[in-house]
């Protein structure tokens, strides 16, 4: 029964690995990877691993996937541009490939461990963990000096991205939280009374109540160097409205 | 549990994290400052480097013993000396942030990682902390398209030489069934020939090695990184982290792979030997100082090497030397080269050093003790680093390495001393910028040192006689 749930996750996997590679659409290439990760969740169960099982539908299909799915949808690449050379590179390619292939078939083809590999301490669970239990021991304990580093590693690719994109721009508008909560609708609300029936162009337009804007932003943002004042209306603007008046 | 092994890295980790999170709230003009904490955390850490007590811990993956601590020492000073060829002119190389020191920090951690490794792990995460923090660094000044460029091409090609070292480690894994080095020492201990796949992975983690110390045929980044980023480091790249790529190197060689050390050695000549030849030939007919570099410290890469490839406690302990001088000579010639400004424009060209002998003595005669100490020059530190390398090949019965490298030095010799013509015999070009008071003091103190290094061999080499019997424990 194992063997044929077996056979068939991995049939599944391997059929939509190749289709990941094949697919014209680079949508439904990330689609058949979310298939394939599934199907490598279910190898990992019938081996009894089901904690890495989990962690890869989370991790790689919740995660990993739907950003590669983000990415392909977000980024225009023209796939079927790139593909142009396939024909051309294609035997060249398969070539090297063949080459390396046999190498390594003759390098490993008499793969020979050490001889007194019992001699070799080695990680041995304590009896009767689970193997969550397990890979905790082993991340958390006995490699926690390794676990640090790599943080320490992610830490720095994170200090690299931000130090490598993020731009200040002075464009930025934000707003002074405690002057924005000091207005009241006086100063920046009027009421007008209009005609029934008659837009606000025909009308001859509005001035905005003074300040309304910009009285609460930030130096600097809004284009605006320091505190507003109200002014005046200036000349030839004959719109009514504007508290100032 | 013994952590307090790593005292010196986690204090090193944690000021970093303290100094980030300062800039951070700081936000408007912490670079100066961020850097002066940097410096303090790093002679801080360099205190506890030398206090620190040998042991391996935390399950065989950490071990600090006389050979770590002279590797830490070193790249401590390299880092530091970086930060401080920063300092004085980081407005202008466009690296005034703070992130820079903090970077600059996060790599010197990285390589006392590699320094301290006892594990094939440690060595890959610390080759990588080292690495990645290299990368961002050599594109920080973002808006030039040089920088970006060197940022770029080191990163893609670092990659890839990461994946080889780390196809090699599985390789090793595939053959001891462990990652530590004791382990892998014990199961390379009752094989007399070295099983096809094993040679594999020790190949591919040579070529790793060899990409990040730059060593021929795994040169051809050097070059234009070097160019490409900026200047301070560029600096740096050519001390700590090739420092540490040597500490892996030498840790791995004589240790796990000690046992079989025929089978490797005729690489590492090989490796030795067109390093050499090719760090002198390819040099010649530069034009741009920070390239001429670059093919020296190819060449210097390959005169380290000799240390290595004769397997022997007293090679080691050339190299150790070797490394130390190249270290001091370094920096110092970066000093000089960041103080290469006209009209506040960086300038690199050899040309632009004519007549320095006029305009700026002091500066001239700085680069004159940096030049031929790299040449190998008697009294000068080089020379005793070349001397002890050469030494130690005779020793070990490789003639025609010694005398390729003998040959080579003279070559190389020709375009140092060219250097030194061009400063104090041709026409005069305009004066430099007035430099800042910490690249004086870098350039005076690594003059000095250089200068005076016949007055600490002594010490020196005593240190690394230690560390290299450490090894061979």
């Amino acid at each position: 029964m194992t063997q044929i749930v077996f056979y068939v996750f991995a049939t599944v996997l391997v059929l939509s690995a190749g289709m990941v590679v094949s697919a014209r659409n680079p949508v439904h290439s990330v689609l058949f990877l979310i298939l394939a990760f599934f199907n490598a969740a279910g190898l990992f169960l019938i081996a009894g691993a089901e904690f890495l099982a989990m962690i890869l539908v989370i991790v790689y299909v919740g995660a990993v996937a739907v950003l590669f799915l983000f990415v392909v949808m977000m980024l225009d690449v023209r796939f079927t541009r790139m593909r142009e050379g396939l024909q051309r590179y294609a035997p060249f390619g398969a070539a090297v490939g063949g080459v390396l292939f046999a190498e390594l078939a003759l390098a490993f083809g008499h793969w020979r461990i050490a001889a007194n590999i019992a001699d070799v301490p080695h990680l041995v669970p304590a009896p009767g963990r689970t193997n969550t239990a397990a890979l905790g021991d082993v991340l958390y304990t006995h490699y926690v000096f390794l676990f640090e580093a790599c943080g320490v590693v992610l830490l720095v690719a994170m200090i690299g991205a931000i130090v490598l994109t993020l731009r200040e721009r002075p464009m930025g508008r934000r707003q002074n939280i405690d002057r924005q909560h000091e207005r009241t609708a006086a100063e920046s609300v009027e009421m007008m009374a209009l005609p029934l029936g008659r837009g606000v162009a025909e009308l001859g337009g509005f001035r905005r109540p003074d300040k309304s804007y910009y009285v609460a932003s930030v130096p600097g943002s809004y284009g605006v160097t320091a505190e507003a004042v109200p002014q005046a209306a200036p000349a030839g603007d004959d719109r009514k409205g504007g508290l100032g008046q | 549990m013994n952590w307090t092994l790593a005292l010196p890295e986690i204090v090193l980790t944690v000021c970093g994290l303290a100094i980030l999170v300062y800039g951070v709230v700081q936000k408007e003009q912490s670079f100066f400052s961020c850097s002066m904490l940097t410096i303090g955390a790093f002679l801080v850490t360099g205190f506890l480097v030398l206090t620190s007590r040998d042991g391996v811990g935390y399950n065989h993956i950490f071990v600090n013993d006389d050979f770590s601590r002279f590797m830490k020492i070193l790249s401590l000073a390299g880092g530091g000396l970086a930060t401080m060829l920063t300092v004085g002119y980081a407005r202008e190389m466009k690296v005034e942030r703070f992130e820079f020191p903090v970077l600059l920090l996060f790599s010197t951690l990285g390589t006392m990682m590699m320094a301290s490794s006892e594990n094939l792990m440690t060595l890959f995460i610390g080759l990588e902390l080292s690495s990645l923090a290299i990368y961002i660094l050599c594109a920080f000044a973002r808006d030039e398209v040089a920088g970006a460029e060197a940022g770029l091409k080191y990163f893609v090609l670092g990659s890839l030489a990461s994946g080889l070292l780390l196809y090699g480690i599985a390789l090793v894994y595939g053959f001891a069934g462990t990652l530590e080095y004791g382990g892998i020492q014990t199961a390379m201990s009752t094989t007399s020939a070295v099983p096809m796949g094993l040679m594999f992975g020790i190949v591919f983690m040579l070529a790793g090695l060899a990409f990040k110390l730059s060593a021929v045929p795994f040169h051809m980044w050097t070059p234009d990184v070097y160019q490409g980023a900026p200047s301070s480091v560029t600096a740096f790249m050519a001390g700590a982290p090739k420092i540490a790529a040597f500490a892996l190197l030498l840790r791995v060689m004589a240790g796990p792979f000690g046992h079989v050390s025929p089978q490797w050695q005729i690489l590492v000549e090989g490796i030795s030997i067109v390093s050499m030849l090719f760090g002198s030939l390819a040099a010649i007919p530069q034009t741009d100082i920070k390239r001429l570099m670059a093919y020296s410290s190819i060449g210097h890469m390959g005169y380290a090497l000799m240390g290595l490839s004769a397997g022997t406690a007293e090679g080691m302990r050339g190299t150790l030397v070797y490394l130390t001088t190249y270290l001091l000579m370094n920096v110092g010639a970066f000093a000089v080269i960041i103080a290469m400004r006209r009209k506040g424009r960086g300038v690199t060209a050899i040309a632009d050093l004519s007549g320095l002998g006029r305009t700026d003595p002091g500066l001239a005669m700085a680069m004159a003790i940096f030049m031929f100490s790299m040449a190998g020059a008697p009294p000068l530190a080089g020379f005793f680093g070349k001397l002890m390398v050469f030494y130690a090949a005779v020793n070990a019965h490789l003639y025609a390495l010694a005398a390729i490298g003998v040959v080579s030095s003279v070559i190389g010799a020709f375009y140092y001393v060219r250097i030194v013509k061009v400063m104090f015999f041709d026409e005069a070009a305009p004066a430099f910028d007035r430099r800042p008071l910490s690249l004086s003091f870098v350039s005076l103190g690594m003059g000095v040192a250089t200068v005076g290094f016949l007055l600490v061999l002594g010490p020196v080499s005593t240190a690394a006689q230690a560390a290299a019997a450490a090894l061979f424990r």
